[in-house]
């Protein structure tokens, strides 16, 4: 590998791509921009459940019980109605997930202490959220029945409620329990995975678009030195997009940063050479800008999607699937990633994810190498 | 390894199959140090595909080249190192300015820093861009472009030089300048193999090799060409009616050949001075008006009508 050569192509490329807009923009723009979508958009905490209710009995003790569903973040009523189609509609209609129906002998029941039955009907086309429905709304109503025992029991000149048993939470590394510090480090991981894929993917393929990789292969240089010459500058952009993702992360989304910073560059370093690679062999292979392109986000993005721990966590996934994700970089990166930022996990016990990766640099680099020829056709 | 005896450039029964079909037909050809080589023939003859294989950039079915003393399939990289190609597509990059493009391939040319500012003013001068250092290449004239791309192809003064179609595209007096450059270059040593359609062009080359279906067809310099390479002498008939003169003179014994030249014809016959009378004879016998018919000196074009007309017919047979 000579110097002056390695030199000349990566000059080259920088000044390639800072004469190309397209080019600019997928760099400045699209991180800033998947941050703001991914970071906003994907949120997994269920709040203010749209709640439509039929209080048939209209009492003091009926409206005090709603009240209840009120006063939780989790439910959010609507609107009140006064008769039961018009609750049916709204479920139809999806203006609501929730309509609870009060029984219109409530109060007298509760008084001579019940058995009472609020009716609760849930649309369940989203599981996930009627779950979560079900289980708020037994919340709610065991602390109202809780309400009750107690005054019932006071009434009887009985002493306090004895509840021996309580639970002391403490919840470690998201302490707000928010999804935003989960999500948003691994939206930083997506986003370099596709940049850096996508980036490299065209640049092989652009110089057998354009006829000019014809010249290039008949000078003496070497495909090391092309191979290098290209990655170098992406890898310096890729490194500084991390940098604009982190930085978001930290200060605009407020994830806490517990980790060290030369954990994070080791583990970006070693993702983003496996990307680069990865995008550097599709372009070699596909000579089409277009299909090099396309190929590379399915073969980064997806995967790195779904299979990476993003959004399903790997050890609720069937076994099988849970074998194939082994064999995506991103599902190491992705671990070390959210540890590095919420737990501030040092090498140590980053040590299998970390070789893992450098198992895939390795790996990909070379084919990298091995793939091109300077051979037409 | 190098020997300094043998030719700069040779070919020894190349042959290119693509799948079934047959591009280039064992070829064989040596080229001479400070010879002008050119590969004349039809759109898909091969030439290119020859060009391509002596520089490497394609590999061989069978068949060995060898350039500057290296054999082209063990050892390209030192064959590389002492050619210059221009390939028959622009191929610099049009959004690098024209310094930028010659700085970039005299790099990969590994031209040393101690020459680079001279290399690039002789550039710069032999291709008239002077003044033009900082225009974006893509804005260029196509005839400024071809001249660029010899420039960046000749930066590290190869000793061989292979130009593939280098002047389609480019008006009449670009053409004239780029060969002008090409005999200078040639001048000094370097060796020159150029494939071209423009038979006018054929006449600037040393050495002429017709390629047709992937098979040389005949060789020599222009003037031999046309002197040998037919066998009997070319008559110029101008008459009236055209058409009706052609079907005449095809079915005539001793006419060779017949071919329409704009409002002419060319008629290959063994001897000029016993034809002449009978041709005159046949053709008023039905009724053509002859008004001139005269012994002609063929060009490149004429022997390269007969010879693949005379190469078809074969193929057929």
């Amino acid at each position: 590998m000579r110097w002056h050569r390695l030199s000349a192509i990566m000059r080259k490329e920088i000044i390639q791509i800072s004469r190309d807009l397209p080019s600019l923009l997928i760099i400045v723009a699209m991180p800033l921009l998947l941050m703001l979508a991914f970071g906003y958009g994907v949120r997994f905490d269920i709040q203010h459940i749209p709640v439509y209710v039929y209080d048939r009995e209209g009492s003091q003790q009926s409206q005090d019980f709603l009240k209840h569903f009120q006063a939780t973040d989790y439910f959010h009523v609507v609107k009140t109605v006064d008769n039961y189609p018009a609750l049916i509609h709204a479920l139809d209609a999806g203006a609501c997930r929730l309509a609870i129906v009060i029984p219109s002998d409530f109060s007298e029941q509760v008084k001579t202490g019940g058995p009472v039955s609020v009716q609760a009907l849930i649309d369940a086309t989203d599981n996930n959220t009627a779950n979560v429905s079900i289980s708020y709304s037994e919340a709610v109503i065991q602390t109202y029945n809780r309400t009750i025992q107690l005054e019932w029991l006071r009434r009887q000149g009985q002493a306090e409620l004895q509840s021996p048993l309580t639970v002391d939470i403490r919840t470690w590394f998201n302490e707000d329990l928010e999804s935003t510090a989960n999500i948003v480090p691994g939206v930083v991981a997506i986003i370099m995975a596709v940049i850096g894929s996508f980036l490299t993917s065209l640049t092989i393929a652009r110089e057998w678009e354009r006829g000019t990789m014809e010249q290039l292969i008949s000078t003496p240089v070497t495909p090391m030195e092309l191979m290098v010459g290209k990655l170098v500058p992406y890898f310096v952009i890729g490194l500084l997009d991390t940098a604009l993702c982190a930085g978001m992360a930290i200060w605009w989304f407020d994830v806490p940063f517990r980790g060290q910073w030369s954990v994070f560059f080791l583990s970006c370093t070693l993702f983003l050479i496996v990307v680069l690679s990865l995008g550097y062999c599709v372009s070699v292979v596909a000579k089409s800008q277009l299909a090099a392109s396309q190929v590379a986000l399915i073969a980064t993005f997806l995967p790195a999607f779904l299979l990476s721990g993003f959004i399903y966590p790997i050890d609720q996934m069937p076994a099988f699937i849970q074998l194939i994700t082994h064999l995506i970089p991103a599902r190491y990166f992705m671990t070390i990633i959210r540890d590095v930022f919420l737990k501030g996990t040092s090498i140590p016990f980053l040590l299998d994810d970390l070789l893992a990766l450098a198992i895939f640099a390795l790996f990909l680099t070379i084919l990298a190498t091995r793939a091109f020829h300077k051979k037409l056709s | 390894m190098t020997n300094h005896d043998t030719a700069p450039v040779i070919a020894r029964d190349l042959v290119k199959r693509f799948g079934d079909f047959v591009a280039v037909d064992r070829i064989n050809l040596e080229a001479q140090r400070g010879e002008v080589v050119g590969f004349l023939g039809p759109n898909g003859a091969g030439k290119s595909t020859t060009i391509r294989m002596l520089c490497g950039l394609l590999r061989p079915t069978a068949g060995q080249a060898i350039v500057a003393g290296y054999d082209v399939a063990r050892e390209p990289e030192y064959v590389r190192q002492r050619i210059g190609y221009m390939s028959q597509k622009f191929s610099l990059y049009n959004d690098l300015r024209v310094i930028e493009n010659i700085r970039f391939f005299a790099s990969l040319y590994d031209v040393p820093a101690s020459v680079l500012k001279e290399r690039e003013s002789w550039v710069l001068d032999m291709a008239g861009l002077n003044g033009r250092e900082s225009t974006l290449t893509g804005t260029l004239p196509s005839g400024w472009k071809q001249r660029l791309a010899l420039g960046c192809a000749v930066l590290h003064r190869p000793s061989i030089l292979f130009l593939d179609e280098p002047t389609s595209g480019v008006d009449p007096i670009s053409r004239r300048q780029f060969w002008e450059l090409i005999h200078t270059m040639a001048a000094e040593g370097v060796t020159v193999l150029v494939t071209t359609h423009y038979m006018d062009e054929a006449e600037y080359c040393n050495r002429l090799v017709l390629i047709f279906q992937g098979r040389i067809v005949a060789s020599g310099s222009p003037a031999e060409l046309k002197q040998g390479a037919m066998t009997g002498a070319l008559l110029l008939v101008e008459c009236e009616p055209l058409g009706m003169a052609l079907d005449v003179l095809q079915q005539t014994p001793e006419v060779a050949d017949v071919a329409v030249f704009g409002n002419a014809l060319h008629v290959v016959v063994p001897d000029a001075k016993a034809a002449i009378p009978r041709l005159r004879t046949a053709l008023s016998q039905q009724g053509v008006t002859v008004t001139k018919m005269e012994p002609i000196r063929p060009s490149l074009e004429d022997v390269f009508v007969s010879l693949t007309t005379a190469q078809g017919a074969l193929g057929k047979g």
